[in-house]
């Protein structure tokens, strides 16, 4: 599964990309936990903007990143949602607790 | 009620990899109707997250089959029916609930939600022990209509 990481100081970036479903959430998870887990950022940024579908399968891979990266203080910002993407997510209600922003 | 003008039938095993197969058959099929893309989206995001049940829900420790029936219709209508006969759901009503998910964990809940958010219509029918059926519903305004043509 796609995941391209970038670091900065006190960010990371995990640009995501192609379809996004319960079949690749799991080995998504497991990459970006490590990453996250190893550099503790202050931010963790997840980017959509390459994002060719989603289901929900990707709220839940945010609602869980949001877990990780609060464990130890960080903050959680999801970039470049679509539309349709983004009613997804707030249907969860995660955007009381990290940061939505659409294309 | 409209004539039928098409119809296909799809079955596959309930493997996550079938998941991406079986919402890109739908749309393709769907595509006949000359949708809109955000149309075709919402078509492959509500057939992703019943077929995404019947694997993680219907059969959580075996494989088993999953049944795809789609109809087009002549005034537009696109009805996809998913089938199991997997272990079936006791409360349906709070299955359907927002947030409602008796895994947790990586799963949001969410998945009847985004159906009705995505489509016009959702039927569920499920008996316990011998499977579930879930109906979507959604009407194809189309290309042409968008354009205003």
């Amino acid at each position: 599964m796609p995941v391209e990481f970038m670091q900065e100081p006190e960010r990371l970036t995990a640009a995501l990309s192609g379809e996004i479903d319960h079949h690749q959430a799991g080995p998504l998870r497991e990459r970006i936990d490590e990453a996250a887990i190893r550099l503790r950022p202050k931010l963790l940024c997840l980017d959509f903007g390459d994002v060719s579908f989603m289901d929900s399968s990707a709220v839940g891979l945010v609602m869980g990143r949001y877990r990780t990266i609060s464990a130890f203080g960080g903050q959680l910002e999801v970039i470049r949602l679509s539309p349709a993407a983004a009613r997804m997510m707030r249907l969860s209600g995660i955007q009381q607790l990290a940061t939505l922003k659409e294309i | 009620m409209k004539a039928c003008i098409n119809q296909m039938k799809l079955e596959i095993e309930s493997r996550s990899v079938n998941e991406s197969f079986a919402r890109a058959a739908v749309a393709a099929f769907a595509a006949q109707l000359d949708p809109t893309l955000e149309e075709l989206s919402d078509i492959k995001t509500a057939v992703s997250e019943a077929v995404t049940n019947c694997i993680v829900h219907a059969y959580p420790d075996r494989r088993g089959q999953i049944y795809l029936w789609a109809g087009l219709y002549e005034d537009g209508l696109v009805r996809v029916r998913i089938r199991d006969r997997g272990c079936g759901i006791a409360d349906v009503r709070q299955a359907m609930e927002p947030l409602f998910t008796t895994l947790g964990g990586e799963r949001s809940g969410l998945g009847f939600a985004v159906m009705e958010s995505f489509m016009d219509r959702v039927r569920v029918r499920s008996i316990l022990g011998s499977g579930t059926t879930v109906t979507l519903e959604k009407r194809i305004l189309g290309r042409a209509a968008r354009d205003g043509d």
